[in-house]
């Protein structure tokens, strides 16, 4: 049992921290990178690639990918490391991220050569911005009921359908896109598997504006787009295999939210807020609110350091990974919640005000928590998955 | 960075549950809990054999020198199997107030023979207040000639009617904090004076006393550390057995969910196994998440004590606090989700619930654990 990082990763922290002390822009730090996965303008975005390419410059982007595609080669630990520093530096989550976790890891497992020659450079330097088309109107938690058809014509495919829930569809380039090309087979069996390019023609964006006024979202509707059959990853029909490849990258990501900088931010209120002519942190209601969600947080870090440490030591998954989604998607709720118990009326503000300058990020993590339970699977899925994977309950 | 167990610890874990599963079954744990000892000669002779009782004693006071980590292990296992008797009162309070407060020849004297299995302890802490910080400690000690004479009482001591000796928490002055002037002092079970009475706790394999101390007289060598001082060891104490009982709870915890998804498995209702129903599965994977959280926060509290880390207390608070509300709501919810059959005597989950409701409110519940976070957090 050992917490402390060795001697030689502390020094790889510390040359992460360091670098990023000296390189990251202020202006484009946010407060929390989750609250803002993808840039919510042009603007924000140009400073983000242009943020993505000094990175990548300095040999930070890729950092997992083998050398020879262009990354460091570097080890999960280092991953972990470095994911962790850049969070607790308030960096900005990348223009590329879907590209760089998701598809460049498939493309390099799965891909054909060509394909891997074409993409994976223009993901790592931040030329290539890429979606990801999975969910549909009648396929979210039941992805395999997908029905995006695809109809071959010799040498390319012909795509009609719509896609839901397309984050970033309205910067991407490309789109890596499920799609049925068998609906006589079983469901696992007749979806292949794409690599679709937005400017072609017959594919429009439309946005899915969040409750909370957020456009991160998108429709994406595809009117007999053509796309090569080059662009194929895996076999036809296969492709959901693939799929499972790139889900496992979702959900194995190395990083991990830290919730323990917004839970001190509403400590720090607490202290500062009057209620009844007194700090609210004199309250016990608030002090016991607080302290639990930071021992909450404490538990959601340690928890996913276990999961990590079972990764290292090339052991099977244990019950830890099956937590990390449905635990701290809840809490982050949680947080949310807390902070208009204390904050009563100004966590309904959506601007800034003399007591609360932050209202307005409370006032849409109030709003926007909800969907934490929900993206990626949703908690009802989340408990489903615990029963019957990890504790072997039979299937309802 | 390495959260998981050594060879020695899993060698450690897979022994005590090899050795528990055939000594300590729980026919034994109801034979033994209708008994005031809790416990048997032989079964207490087998533990002290294989070191568990002088675990963290150094080697040089006899025991095995290893750490709360370790210690956390063998919990887990004895929580596992609700193991009855006085281990927690002789091994974790007596001995380990010694540990923490008594002269080398204190030690010599008292340790080796706690760890052989000859001597049984507990420590006399809390009163009628039920208060654990410094505040709570009211019995006084007044100094005589030669020593001082203890006058209160105490209650919910662990298994002081088996102890030999009995580690008495007093107030010695009212100093300019309440932790300056308390001190502490060994009693023996046969001084004049004293009187042990039985507290009818709902945990039978763990018993409670109460402790009258009628001006009973002690020399100046049974004072145990420092006159006024005897906080931070007692502190000290109180951390360890938090975190020990975190661990226990978590074992036992452990143990509810396994029962409770196997019968989920097999009882049947309206032509399904009830374990297909969400409403079931739902609340079992609940306690799944419960169960592993609690286990995190414990084991980084016991290697946080152990290593000495600055945010050592955090942890502790942190663990104790998880640990209560979770070995609560999983072995209420083992119980709800078993129906009927898990309201009966006759079903052991009553053992498991009895004894996480026991360590829920020992050495602080979830609420004095959360105000110790905030008031750690917030300075």
């Amino acid at each position: 049992m050992d917490f402390a990082d060795s001697p030689e990763y502390a020094a790889f922290r510390s040359e992460v921290r360091r670098w990023l002390d000296a390189n990251l822009p202020s202006e484009i730090c946010v407060d929390d990178a989750a609250d803002q996965r993808v840039a919510p303008d042009r603007e924000t975005l140009e400073k983000r690639i242009a943020w993505q390419r000094t990175m990548h410059a300095a040999g930070w982007v890729g950092l997992s990918w083998p050398k020879e595609y262009g990354g460091r080669g570097a080890s999960f630990i280092q991953q972990v490391i470095f994911d962790e520093e850049y969070f607790r530096a308030h960096a900005p989550i990348l223009p590329g991220h879907s590209a760089l976790n998701l598809l460049g890891p498939t493309l390099i497992q799965l891909g054909t050569e060509v394909q891997k020659q074409r993409h994976l450079q223009p993901i790592l330097a931040g030329d290539e911005r890429w979606c990801q088309g999975f969910s549909e109107p009648g396929a979210g938690g039941d992805l395999a009921s997908l029905r995006t058809r695809a109809v071959d014509q010799g040498d390319h495919f012909v795509v009609n359908g719509q896609k839901v829930w397309t984050s970033g569809a309205h910067w991407a380039d490309w789109c890596f896109l499920l799609v049925r090309t068998d609906p006589e087979a079983p469901k696992h069996h007749g979806i292949t598997y794409l690599l679709v390019d937005m400017k072609t023609q017959g594919v429009t964006v439309r946005p899915l504006v969040l409750l909370n006024g957020h456009r991160h979202f998108n429709e994406v509707f595809f009117e007999d787009v053509v796309v090569p059959k080059e662009n194929i990853v895996g076999t036809v029909n296969e492709g959901w295999k693939v799929a499972i490849t790139t889900l496992m990258f979702e959900r194995g990501g190395a990083g991990g939210r830290d919730h323990a900088a917004q839970i001190a931010r509403l400590v720090e209120l607490a202290k500062q807020f009057p209620t009844r002519q007194e700090p609210a942190w004199n309250q016990s209601h608030v002090r016991q609110m607080l302290s639990q969600l930071m021992i909450d947080a404490q538990a959601l870090k340690v928890t996913r350091l276990r999961g990590l440490t079972r990764r290292l030591r090339g052991e099977p998954p244990g019950p830890e990974g099956s937590i990390l989604k449905l635990f701290g998607s809840e809490l982050a709720q949680r947080i949310a919640d807390a902070s208009s118990t204390l904050l009563g009326p100004y966590a309904t503000i959506d601007g800034a005000t003399e007591a609360v300058p932050d209202s307005s990020r409370w006032a849409h993590r109030v709003m926007g928590a909800r969907q934490y339970a929900i993206a990626g699977g949703t908690s009802e899925i989340q408990r489903n998955i615990i029963g019957e994977r990890v504790l072997g309950l039979p299937k309802g | 960075m390495d959260i998981g167990f050594s060879d020695e610890q899993q060698l450690l874990r897979d022994t005590a549950r090899k050795f528990l599963d055939a000594a300590c079954t729980t026919k034994f744990v109801r034979e033994r809990m209708a008994t005031p000892e809790a416990m048997t000669g032989e079964f207490w002779a087998q533990i002290a054999r294989q070191g568990w009782l002088g675990i963290n004693f150094a080697e040089a006071d006899g025991g095995s020198g290893l750490g709360l980590v370790d210690l956390v292990v063998l919990m887990e296992e004895m929580g596992r199997a609700v193991m009855p008797g006085p281990y927690l009162a002789t091994a974790l309070l007596g001995g380990a107030a010694i540990r923490e407060a008594g002269s080398p020849a204190q030690r010599q004297e008292y340790l080796p023979q706690i760890a052989e299995g000859g001597l049984k302890a507990t420590l006399a802490a809390i009163e009628p207040n039920a208060r654990w910080d410094a505040s709570g400690v009211m019995l006084t000690a007044q100094p005589m000639r030669g020593g001082f004479s203890l006058a209160g009482t105490k209650l919910f001591v662990p298994d002081a009617h088996l102890a030999d000796i009995v580690v008495v928490a007093a107030r010695t002055r009212d100093g300019s904090t309440l932790e300056d002037g308390v001190s502490l002092f060994l009693v023996p079970k046969d001084a004049a004076g004293l009187t042990v009475s039985p507290m009818p706790s709902i945990d039978e394999t763990r018993k409670l006393c109460e402790l009258r101390l009628d001006n009973v007289a002690v020399p100046q060598t049974a004072q145990l550390g420092e006159v006024h001082q005897g906080w931070p060891a007692l502190a000290r104490v109180y951390d360890g057995a938090a975190v020990a009982l975190a661990a226990e709870m978590c074992g036992g915890a452990q143990r509810v969910l396994e029962m409770t998804v196997e019968y989920a498995k097999l009882r049947v209702a309206f032509g399904k196994p009830i374990g297909s129903y969400q409403g079931v599965k739902h609340k079992c994977a609940d306690m799944l998440v419960e169960v592993e959280n609690a286990k995190s926060l414990t084991y980084y509290a016991a290697w946080a004590m152990d290593e000495g880390q600055p945010d050592a207390p955090l942890a502790v608070s942190m663990a104790k606090a998880y640990a209560s509300d979770a070995s609560r709501k999983v072995s209420n919810a083992g119980i709800q989700l078993h129906g009927g059959i898990g309201m009966t005597w006759e079903h052991d989950l009553h053992l498991y619930m009895k004894r996480a409701k026991a360590s829920e409110v020992a050495f602080g519940d979830a609420t004095w654990h959360r105000e110790r976070v905030a008031t750690l957090l917030g300075s």
